[in-house]
């Protein structure tokens, strides 16, 4: 704990920031290159799916993203609330729209993926069905942070509603599954079919060009964050003076 | 103990005399039940494949309506911040009011609401089982609801924004009640899994629930 609370000190965090934005960046840069470079070019097509398996270097890790972004956002509320740790409500606040994003983009593939493979953009399979539902609640959570106006009221209503959504999360999974079970006993399911490394490889990259992407972006956006709410300071002061 | 029963009594008799509550719930919730067959027409076969479903789907609009009342009068004309000054932890107070919400508008409608599905065609033998199913499930829905209650009670508009939160939650709770209520093609040991499970996320809301309305009522409070 101790570690983390050195860098509560916004000034000391903008200063890291600074240091390492650069060096992000530049790794994000490059594992994605070779990533996609494996990925569409490299990586063998499937003897099933053809080239639309390409999809998936796209879409697996925008998924795997997606959900620890959503972890990430819990274990930051929690730390706020726990620890009353000041950059956490930020961290916890600037994940969202990145977690967002992953997720509107792994249904977006997932939809694509579908059209050739399944012959329509969208069934109520169980995977796309709770990823949905994970879309609806980072969505409720960004809605929060935009409908209340002072910011220590809406950090802490913001965490109640991360830390509610994380507990429902699994129990959301689950039910979904179950009636995915019930209702379409046998449409697809990717469980068993072992991964060859030519295909192994190129994904693990993406999935680390994923997580330097957040890592990045996520820093990026703290700062703005930051620097944004030193702005409406500077304002009020000066509303002040006048 | 007393104290507790006391919050109970005032929220029932409030929502009793005031109106507005089960009974405006009520006709929404008959609203819904005609525009569905208007939506999709009215086959006899299809309307009973999807009755359970439609009855479900109008409980959880109904119960999560009526929930912005649980706080926001008391909110108001500050009550509520005369309980956060109480004996009473704020966690039990909200668990009070929810169950009120439950007692008046989520218990009636999952009682009545089995018994409107002769006007969806609803399959006579599943009347009870659905019964039994939304009696149990809307325990839950009225105190996730009160929960969504809870964190938009000082926003002006939040009501749009407590369907936002609270209706993926609703999510475990239709499915299980669902399939606890016998429907679809599911056997018999199906649907007593279903209902355990329904049972279990009832009694996992009926923990967190309270926590974070208590939470989020501070939060408002300070």
């Amino acid at each position: 704990m101790a570690r983390i609370e050195k860098f509560a000190n916004p000034t000391r965090f903008l200063r890291l920031q600074e240091k390492v934005q650069p060096w992000l960046a530049a790794i994000t840069a490059l594992l994605f290159a070779v990533g996609l470079y494996y990925a569409l070019a490299k990586a063998p097509a499937d003897y099933q799916q053809g080239e639309t398996v390409r999809i998936m270097f796209i879409h697996v890790p925008a998924a795997w993203g997606a959900t620890m972004v959503y972890a990430f956002m819990a274990l930051s509320s929690a730390i706020a609330v726990i620890f009353r740790h000041p950059l956490a409500d930020l961290s916890a606040k600037a994940a969202a729209p990145i977690g967002a994003v992953f997720t509107f983009l792994a249904l977006v593939t997932g939809a694509l993926w579908g059209k050739p493979m399944w012959g329509t953009y969208w069934v109520w399979d169980a995977r796309l069905t709770s990823f949905f539902v994970l879309f609806l609640l980072y969505l409720g959570y960004i809605a929060v942070w935009q409908a209340i106006d002072d910011y220590h009221r809406a950090a802490k209503i913001a965490a109640i509603v991360a830390l509610v959504g994380a507990v429902n999360v699994p129990i959301i999974k689950f039910s979904v599954e179950w009636w995915n079970s019930l209702h379409q006993p046998s449409i697809m399911s990717s469980s068993g079919s072992s991964v060859h490394s030519s295909i192994l490889i190129p994904l693990l990259i993406m999935v680390a060009a994923y997580s330097f992407l957040f890592l990045t972006l996520h820093l990026l956006a703290i700062r703005s964050e930051l620097r944004k709410r030193k702005i409406h300071q500077l304002q009020l002061a000066q509303a002040q003076k006048v | 103990m007393k104290m507790l029963w006391a919050l109970l009594k005032r929220d029932l008799v409030l929502s009793w005399r005031q109106g507005g509550g089960v009974g405006t719930a009520f006709g929404f919730f008959l609203t819904v039940i005609v525009l569905l067959p208007l939506g999709i027409g009215p086959d006899a076969g299809v309307l009973q494949r999807i009755a359970p479903g439609g009855l479900w789907i109008a409980l959880l609009l109904s119960v999560l309506l009526s929930a912005d009342q649980i706080y926001s009068t008391d909110y108001e004309d500050g009550s509520l911040e005369l309980m956060t000054f109480g004996a009473v932890p704020l966690e039990v107070v909200s668990a009070i009011k929810s169950l009120a919400h439950w007692l008046t508008s989520g218990l009636p409608l999952a009682i009545a609401a089995p018994l409107l599905g002769f006007l969806l065609n609803l399959d006579t033998s599943l009347v009870f089982p659905l019964m039994g199913a939304m009696v149990l499930g809307s325990v839950g829905l009225s105190f996730l609801a009160g929960l969504g209650a809870a964190v938009t009670v000082g926003l002006r508009r939040g009501g749009l924004l407590v369907s936002l939160l609270v209706l993926p939650l609703y999510v475990p709770v239709l499915i299980f009640g669902i399939s606890a209520g016998g429907a679809g093609t599911a056997g018999p040991d199906i649907t007593a899994a279903s209902f355990a499970i329904l049972f279990a996320i009832t009694l996992v809301i009926l923990v967190v629930a309270p926590f974070g309305s208590g939470a989020a009522l501070r939060a408002y409070m300070r």
